[in-house]
C-alpha cells in the first residue's frame, strides 16, 4: 500500500498479539452453552454416591475462593461486596485470590473487549477444576450498550462457559451476593463424578 | 484560569510571518494548511510573547468531506491557550506533519488518531496502532466505517 512507508514496521510481539486476538475472534462467533448437567443430577443420583456428593458439594460450596477479574466500573461493586460493609466472609469467601491456580470461582466484572479476551480465556484455563464463572453486569453478559461495537465481546459466554449471570448496570453488592448464593445452590446439586 | 487567546489576533501574527498559510480564523480557533502546520507550530512555540510550551490536548475529527486535526496549545509561561486546527481532504491518504519533535506529548495522541481515524502523521518516530490490535481491519471512528 501507498501509506505503508509512513508506518513503522510491525514488531513481532504486536503481530503475535494481533494473531491471537483474531484467532479467538474467529473461533468465538457462537456462544458457548451454559453448563446445565446439574439440572437433571437429582434424578440420576443413586443412593450410594449421594452421601459422598452431599458432603463434597457442601464443603465446596461453603468455601469458594473467588478470583477477581475487574474490567470496568462493576469492579467497584465487587470490591464493595468484598469489604466490611457487605462482607462476603460470611459466605466463606474470605480473600480475593490474585492467582488463578488458587481460585475456583471467577467473577468477571465489567466490559470485556476483544483485546482482553485472550487473557480471560487464559486465566480460565489456568484455574484448577472444579471451576465456576459469574458474569457480572450488563456489558459482561451481553455486551450491553456496546454490543454492536467493533471492540467489545458481545457476551462473555463466547469466551468461557458461564454459570451465573448477575444483571445490572452495575449490580448492587447485594445482587452479587444473591448471585453467589444461587451459585451455592447450584454447586450442591452437582455430582462429583462430573468434575 | 488560563485565558484563551483571540485566535484572530494570533492569525494576524502568523500571516505576517508566513503569508497565505491561514485558511480560516475566528475568535475560537485558527485553521492553517496541513503543509505549513509544522512551521506554524514551531513559530507558535518559539515566538516570544506566544511561547506555547505545552500541548494540552490533540484530537482528530471526521467531517465526511475532510479530516480535521485539532491541537490545544497552552503556554505555562504566560498562562494562555490557543486552538490550532488543520484540515486534509484526501480520504485515501490523509497526511499531516507530526509535531512529536516539538511537543513530546503528541506521541500517543498521534498514534491514537492514526489508529481510530487513519490520519497519517509524517515524521512520527513509531507510527502504529495504539488501542486496537495489529491486523484490525479499518479505522473505526471514520464516518464510513461499517
Amino acid at each position: 500500500m501507498e501509506i505503508d512507508k509512513y508506518l513503522s514496521p510491525p514488531s513481532e510481539l504486536d503481530v503475535a498479539e494481533g494473531k491471537r486476538i483474531n484467532d479467538l475472534f474467529a473461533a468465538s462467533q457462537q456462544p458457548i452453552p451454559d453448563p446445565d448437567s446439574w439440572i437433571n443430577e437429582e434424578i440420576k443420583r443413586n443412593v450410594w454416591i449421594t452421601s459422598a456428593d452431599y458432603v463434597v458439594d457442601w464443603a465446596r460450596s461453603r468455601s469458594l475462593f473467588p478470583l477477581m477479574f475487574g474490567l470496568a466500573c462493576c469492579a467497584f461493586e465487587m470490591i464493595g461486596m468484598a469489604t466490611s460493609r457487605f462482607d462476603i466472609a460470611r459466605y466463606g469467601m474470605d480473600i480475593f485470590r490474585w492467582s488463578p491456580r488458587q481460585a475456583d470461582v471467577m467473577i468477571v466484572a465489567g466490559t470485556l473487549t476483544w483485546k482482553m479476551a485472550p487473557a480471560v480465556r487464559r486465566v480460565y484455563d489456568q484455574m484448577a477444576e472444579p471451576k465456576w464463572v459469574i458474569a457480572m453486569g450488563q456489558c459482561c453478559i451481553s455486551g450491553g450498550p456496546f454490543r454492536e461495537s467493533y471492540s467489545v465481546v458481545p457476551g462473555i459466554n463466547r469466551i468461557v462457559p458461564v454459570d451465573v449471570y448477575v444483571p445490572g448496570c452495575p449490580p448492587r453488592p447485594e445482587a452479587l451476593i444473591y448471585g453467589i448464593t444461587r451459585l451455592h445452590q447450584k454447586i450442591v446439586k452437582e455430582s462429583i463424578k462430573k468434575a | 484560569m488560563t485565558t484563551a487567546l483571540n485566535a484572530e489576533q494570533v492569525a494576524r501574527k502568523i500571516n505576517k510571518a508566513f503569508p497565505g498559510v491561514v485558511v480560516a480564523a475566528d475568535k475560537a480557533a485558527v485553521v492553517v494548511t496541513s503543509e505549513s502546520l509544522f512551521k506554524v507550530a514551531e513559530f507558535l512555540k518559539n515566538t516570544p510573547g506566544l511561547d506555547f510550551d505545552y500541548l494540552g490536548d490533540m484530537a482528530g475529527v471526521d467531517y465526511t468531506d475532510y479530516f480535521e486535526v485539532v491541537y490545544r496549545l497552552v503556554s505555562v509561561t504566560h498562562n494562555h491557550s490557543l486552538v490550532l486546527k488543520t484540515r486534509c481532504y484526501d480520504r485515501e491518504k490523509p497526511v499531516v506533519p507530526s509535531i512529536t519533535s516539538l511537543w513530546r506529548a503528541a506521541y500517543f495522541p498521534e498514534r491514537e488518531t492514526y489508529d481510530l481515524l487513519g490520519i497519517i502523521f509524517e515524521g512520527h518516530p513509531d507510527l502504529k496502532r495504539l488501542l486496537l490490535w495489529e491486523g484490525f481491519e479499518g479505522h473505526p471512528l471514520r464516518r464510513d466505517y461499517l
